[in-house]
């Protein structure tokens, strides 16, 4: 099949910033998507979702009840904003801050934290590090650790679901230090070349681990890398729910008609550190997390509501308590789960078990029926 | 003598390296303001600087083919891998490129070196901040690959890697980075390539291990010894070049052998060590040559301590040459 080509989109979206709330929480009324009142408590409820869930897990990682955990705090709209686009048949391959949007798209709450847990309430038994959530009914693709590798794998289902003749679009989560690795370079140009229904969203939070994006890249902004790959490149302000929304949906629908890939940054920021391992006292100013706490991604949306009487501080505290219940109940519900068997050492290895396999487990029956803890364990 | 961790061993090599030649550069991920994400490179930006202490954009492909490139040119790099599970997109550089360069040139040019990387498990960290895949490298001719276990080791090999004519993988055991500590040596310390350590004594058995392992060999000995049974045990330390008359020499000395690594064990380097002994201690043996070993699936977050090799297992292992 020969690749077609399309022009580069007139204007400079890729070079300057797409925003439709503006601080005050008034909103620009040309670019406003013009959502319906339930659709915009929806997606506010969604945030207020995030933001509450980070805060009871990264309570739980620091009690040593989960190991590891990686928060979204502050970067709530870009995931809530491109996460709601989807339908439910499409695809997403998340990087590690998009967990949520599994959680958004109904992976239930119960096995999402089981899989914090690495218990038995985990699909993939244990077998993953905390944040690497599979959700095959919702078609949310397995995190893997290594960066950038989910890119090229995007662009390959969207050829596979162009090539079925399906009306699937998917979606390819990535941080802003995912831009350096090559397979971002690869994707991007397979994208560009194929034009399969793919959606590629950059989050980009300013860091990736100690290094700034000025370190990670010389280029401008990194939605202008997309033009070197024959596709639109979109910047957005990922603090602004209805910006994020209105550019995600737009790219869905391009892509769902036949229109090709799009790439969007998603300007945001990375409030806390990188995990819950990470000190950002030795290479960032607490001023500048100041800075972005100000453009609070929540705080900016709930100004919007109040103004449009769409939501009240009533209604607030009421979601927040539904949502506090919620989430402690599934909480308890996960965390009562037991180990994974031994078995499970094995299983999903291969559609079989091999039988040398089998009998290697037998080495350490015994040793598993005592229990034990990892020798010389500590956080990560 | 200074007592140092094992983290704290390979700072002062890299320190004492980067004051004593200004070819030495160190590069990789977050190594900088941060220090590594384990601290290993911890105050070398502040003695050495921006251009010789680089934080490098987030691409492993990028920095070994860049170090590659200095290496070329005269300079003796010492890129840091964050994990040794993220070394795959650099693959083709160190496989294809740095171990081959000096062969493909007939010696005209060439690569020396240093790959440092923490691997290894015991850190909750699930399988890409927890594999043991020095195989890999083993088993690309050109490459040299070592795995101190204590912080004297960590200094002296990691000193002579950076001193070495051809590119060495280091690899870190990140597991007793801050849990083992020992005297270090002041200065230019080194350890010579290709010379295993005795790490225990013992008559009755031997077990063959490297890295973080030793520890665990260490511990299993102790439990045969309130058996009574006197149990070496041999640190390879350096596993290309292998000190083979080392390994060769404990097998004929108790006849027992019993092989400890964390990775899976089919095609772990435990297989090259048998057929060692079986090729060269033959009529010395009293019982079967035994592997104790990771599993030979991806390495599990909740059963780690189940995957990897403990005390108790490798001592079962003992018992059973013990008892053959
Ligand atoms: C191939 C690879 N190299 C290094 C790492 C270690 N690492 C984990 S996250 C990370 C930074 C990611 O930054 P970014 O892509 O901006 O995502 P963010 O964490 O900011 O969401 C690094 C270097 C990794 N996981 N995989
Ligand atoms: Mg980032």
């Amino acid at each position: 099949m020969a690749p077609r080509r399309h022009a580069t989109p007139a204007g400079e979206a890729d070079l300057g910033l797409l925003r439709v709330l503006r601080d005050d929480g008034s909103s620009d009324r040309s670019l406003d998507p013009h959502l319906p009142p339930e659709r915009c408590v929806e997606l506010h409820r969604r945030m207020l979702f995030l933001r509450e869930f980070d805060r009871k897990m990264l309570g739980l990682q620091r009690q040593g009840r989960i190991a590891f955990y990686g928060a979204s705090l502050g970067q709530e709209a870009a995931v809530v904003g491109s996460a709601a686009c989807a339908l439910p048949g499409d695809w997403v391959f998340p990087a590690l801050r998009e967990g949520g949007a599994a959680l958004l798209r109904g992976m239930p709450l119960r096995t999402y934290i089981g899989q914090l847990y690495g218990n038995s309430a985990d699909e993939s038994l244990g077998h993953q590090q905390p944040m690497h959530f599979s959700w095959r009914a919702g078609n949310h693709v397995s995190l893997s650790s290594p960066i950038g590798t989910q890119i090229p794998q995007a662009v390959g289902a969207a050829m596979a679901a162009r090539l079925r003749g399906d009306r699937t679009v998917v979606l390819a989560y990535m941080g802003d230090g995912a831009t350096s690795e090559g397979d971002f370079h690869v994707g991007m140009n397979f994208a560009g070349v194929f034009r399969p229904p793919v959606v590629l969203l950059c989050q980009n939070n300013g860091w990736a681990i100690s290094v700034p994006v000025s370190a990670q890249t010389a280029s401008e902004t990194i939605a202008v890398k997309a033009r070197a790959y024959g596709m639109p490149g979109i910047r957005v302000d990922g603090n602004d729910v209805l910006a994020v929304f209105a550019a995600v949906s737009a790219a869905v629908e391009r892509a769902r008609s036949g229109g090709g890939p799009t790439f969007l940054e998603l300007l945001t920021y990375r409030r806390l550190g990188h995990s819950s391992s990470d000190d950002p006292s030795r290479y960032r100013e607490e001023g500048e997390v100041k800075e972005w706490e100000r453009k609070d991604p929540v705080d900016r949306f709930r100004k919007y509501l109040l103004r449009r009487r769409l939501w009240s501080a009533r209604q607030e505290e009421k979601a927040l308590a539904e949502i506090g219940a919620e989430i402690q109940a599934a909480v308890r519900e996960a965390e009562a789960a037991p180990e994974p068997p031994l078995e499970s050492l094995v299983r999903h290895v291969y559609a079989e078990v091999p039988a040398p396999l089998e009998a290697q487990l037998d080495e350490v029956r015994p040793a598993f029926r005592a229990g034990g803890k990892a020798e010389g364990a500590f956080p990560l | 003598m200074a007592v140092m961790t094992v983290l704290q061993a390979v700072n002062d090599a890299l320190h004492h390296a980067m004051g004593a030649d200004r070819d030495v550069v160190v590069l990789g991920e977050d190594i900088a303001e941060l220090g590594g994400v384990f601290r290993a490179t911890d105050g070398l930006l502040a003695k050495h600087g921006p251009e010789r202490v680089m934080n490098t954009p987030l691409a492993e492909s990028g920095i070994i083919g860049t170090a590659i490139g200095m290496a070329l040119y005269g300079l003796k790099p010492v890129p840091e891998i964050q994990f040794l599970d993220f070394i795959y997109p650099a693959f083709d550089q160190i496989v294809s490129e740095a171990a081959k360069m000096r062969y493909r040139s007939g010696g005209q040019f060439t690569c020396p070196m240093v790959i440092r990387t923490p691997y290894g498990g015991g850190i909750r960290g699930g399988h890409y901040h927890s594999q043991s895949s020095e195989t890999y490298f083993i088993h690309t001719p050109g490459l040299k690959v070592v795995v101190p276990s204590n912080p004297a080791d960590t200094k002296g090999l990691l000193l002579e890697a950076i001193a070495d004519p051809d590119p060495v993988v280091f690899l870190e055991p990140k597991a007793i980075y801050r849990t083992v500590k020992g005297e270090v040596p002041e200065g230019d310390h080194r350890v010579p390539f290709g010379k295993a350590a005795v790490a225990r004594e013992g008559a009755d058995a031997v077990v063959l291990c490297w890295g973080a392992m030793v520890h665990t060999a260490l511990k299993a000995a102790a439990l045969a010894e309130e058996q009574g049974w006197q149990v070496e045990v041999l640190d390879l330390r350096s596993l290309v070049p292998l000190d083979e008359e080392a390994v060769v020499e404990a097998a004929k000395r108790s006849g027992r052998v019993v092989i400890l690594h964390e990775a899976p064990r089919t095609n772990g380097f435990g297989g090259e060590l048998a057929a060692l002994v079986a090729e060269r201690a033959f009529e010395w043996l009293r019982a079967p040559v035994l592997r104790v070993t990771g599993f030979d699936t991806p390495f599990p977050y909740t059963l780690e301590h189940i995957y990897m090799p403990d005390a108790k297992r490798t001592f079962k292992a003992i018992e059973r040459v013990m008892t053959f």
